[in-house]
């Protein structure tokens, strides 16, 4: 024990002399969390909305009342038709809303088969467009419920009802730093002490091979720990994500999830000797498919029939979407116990495969 | 004087899949013994380290190692040897101190022993004023002494140093054979490899390895005088030649 003591001092002081990399590895987490909270963001927020009427009526002015006072849209005024196009091209607007002639004898059935309001997008930023689409679709449907019209869609977005990316994004960005913490450091230190030649000195030396390996570990899983506590605490109070599920529950997938990623450490360093391989297998294998297949950037549900099985062997995917349940849903503990499961059989996996294939190699 | 073995090996064999990378070899070291292990690359010298220093199991063949057997005690041999290569040259990220104090730690030392024995290694060595300063920022030269010194922090009974004098200038080649006599004269038995023949002639004994058998082993003057040469350069050089084996 005593032994192992000696070695996480040792991995400890690798890791605080190396100043940049614990900065970056700290610091990584924040600018992510800032970064995706608040600058990238694909929240629509004060969309000019020009409206085009042929006349003016209570029902016409109660719509234009209420996207005026949406504080994603800025009312800008009543433009001709002939002045739609001009108004987009200049982006005095960024949608304009057409209403019929004889709007009210439309939405009161007396003309069947014509349409009553026409959205007109400037689709330069077609995210930007997408939105504003759906939200003036939805405002639209909600004024026009009742008239038989087409009020029939009751639109009703649950759980992030303001629709705020930032809080999509604090779940994915937990599961890619664990990612680049525990497996791409841990394999790249236990590499580079392959490269260096005292790995092997280590192993003749009456030390366990195993707690050469666990020594590496604790220091990544105690900054990882760090990293969690940091994410939370900025997902709380910086970017207001409301965290009302299970406190005990985010920590204890987490803890797992960690385990998980110094496992996937564990094994790209015993297949590889070189820290550049070690460097390109984690960027590579790991983090992109995290990218693309985790539900972090895309949904999964919109992949390609032929991807999504692959969604399925991504652990990432299962922690995201147990992270989303637990910070944004509010769920309990309990409603997670399919994703926690999965990846506690996953975790287990990957650290026999790892410590199996270890062993191998010793000999 | 009766003769200690403290390296005692009989046919000692590996073989990966249809390859035989040491074929039968058998030898002893005495206790104080400068064993020179000589081969070209690819002659299975790493491979025969290998498993005296407990990474490997033999495939067939029976040995000592400081008294515990190479095939059931090989975590006890690694209790009793110290070993250094090329490559090592201590963690450049510590200091010299905490260099010591790692190894010295892995090996069961107390502080108070660590302490006191880097004390004494570094002043002979004359670098105690030093012993705080990073690795990284002590010459090559330097840095292989004190790796030597490192490995020998713990007093093993044997040390194994692999081709411990690669990318050394000669002066400093000539001081660590100096450090390797002394410890040698304090009991230490001292298995090491070289590629320089000159160095080959400091050992007591040498062995030289071809195709994984062990096709000299004496003197070095002794082989000189068989071999009817005049160095051991060539002495190596003549076995060496006839190798089917070539990396």
């Amino acid at each position: 024990m005593n032994r192992l003591l000696y070695f996480i001092k040792k991995e400890s002081l690798h890791i605080l002399r190396d100043v940049r990399t614990l900065l970056v590895v700290i610091g990584i987490p924040i600018v992510l969390m800032l970064l995706f909270g608040f600058a990238i963001s694909t929240d629509i927020n004060n969309v000019s909305v020009a409206v085009c009427t042929p006349e003016r009526s209570a029902s016409i002015d109660r719509i234009v009342s209420r996207i005026s006072h949406n504080e994603m849209f800025t009312f800008n005024g009543y433009v001709d038709t002939k002045e739609i196009d001009e108004v987009l091209r200049r982006s005095e607007a960024g949608a304009v809303i057409v209403f019929a002639q004889d709007f009210d004898r439309i939405t009161s059935g007396r003309i069947p088969g014509e349409k009553a309001v026409q959205i007109v997008l400037d689709g330069s930023n077609p995210n930007v467009a997408a939105s504003a689409e759906a939200f003036l679709t939805g405002i639209l449907n909600q004024s026009l419920s009742g008239t038989g019209q087409m009020g029939m869609i009751e639109s009703h977005i649950l759980y992030n009802p303001q629709m705020k990316s930032a809080y999509n994004f604090v779940p994915g960005i937990l599961g890619l730093i664990f990612i680049l913490v525990c497996a791409l450091m841990t394999s790249i230190s236990i590499v580079r002490e392959k490269e260096m030649g005292t790995m092997e000195v280590l192993l003749v030396s009456p030390v366990r091979p195993i707690w050469i390996i666990v020594a590496k570990m604790v220091p990544y899983f105690v900054l990882s720990c760090l990293n969690l506590m940091t994410i939370l605490l900025l997902a709380k109070f910086a970017l207001g994500v409301p965290m009302t599920g299970s406190l005990l529950g985010i920590i204890l997938i987490s803890i797992v999830y960690i385990i998980l990623a110094l496992g996937f450490g564990l094994l790209v360093s015993v297949v590889t000797d070189k820290q550049m391989i070690a460097l390109l297998i984690s960027g590579m294998l790991l983090m992109l498919p995290i990218m693309m297949f985790s539900g972090m950037l895309f949904p999964t549900e919109n992949l390609p029939w032929v991807l999504k099985p692959f969604t399925y062997i991504v652990p990432a995917r299962w922690y995201i979407d147990a992270m989303r349940k637990l910070m944004i849903e509010g769920l309990a503990f309990k409603d997670i116990l399919l994703e926690f499961s999965i990846i506690c059989v996953m975790a287990i996996g990957i650290l026999r495969v790892a410590l199996m294939k270890f062993n191998d190699r010793l000999e | 004087m009766k003769r200690e073995n403290i390296i005692s090996v009989r046919n000692l064999t590996k073989k990966f899949g249809a390859f035989t990378a040491v074929d039968g070899i058998s030898f002893d070291v005495a206790k104080g013994e400068i064993f020179g292990f000589l081969g070209a690359n690819g002659a299975g010298k790493t491979t025969a380290i290998r498993i005296l220093c407990g990474l490997s199991k033999a495939t067939s063949g029976s040995g000592t190692v400081a008294g515990c057997d190479i095939i059931s005690q090989s975590e006890d041999i690694k209790r009793n040897i110290g070993y250094m290569c090329q490559k090592f040259s201590l963690y450049e990220d510590l200091t010299v101190i905490e260099n010591m104090e790692l190894y010295g730690g892995i090996y069961g030392l107390s502080s108070k022993e660590i302490n006191s024995r880097a004390e004494r290694m570094l002043k002979e060595l004359e670098f105690w004023e030093h012993r705080n300063d990073l690795v990284k920022s002590i010459p090559t030269g330097w840095r292989q002494k004190l790796a030597f010194t490192v490995a020998n922090l713990h007093g093993p009974k044997v040390i194994f140093l692999d081709e411990p004098t690669g990318g050394v200038d000669p002066l400093t080649r000539r001081q660590f054979w100096d450090m390797i006599r002394k410890i040698a004269s304090e009991g230490t038995t001292v298995f090491v490899t070289t590629h320089y023949m000159d160095e080959a002639e400091h050992c007591d004994r040498v062995s030289i390895m071809v195709d994984g058998k062990i096709m000299a082993l004496d003197t070095p003057a002794a082989l000189i005088e068989k071999f009817g040469v005049k160095s051991m350069d060539e002495v190596f050089r003549s076995l060496a030649r006839n190798a089917v084996r070539n990396e």
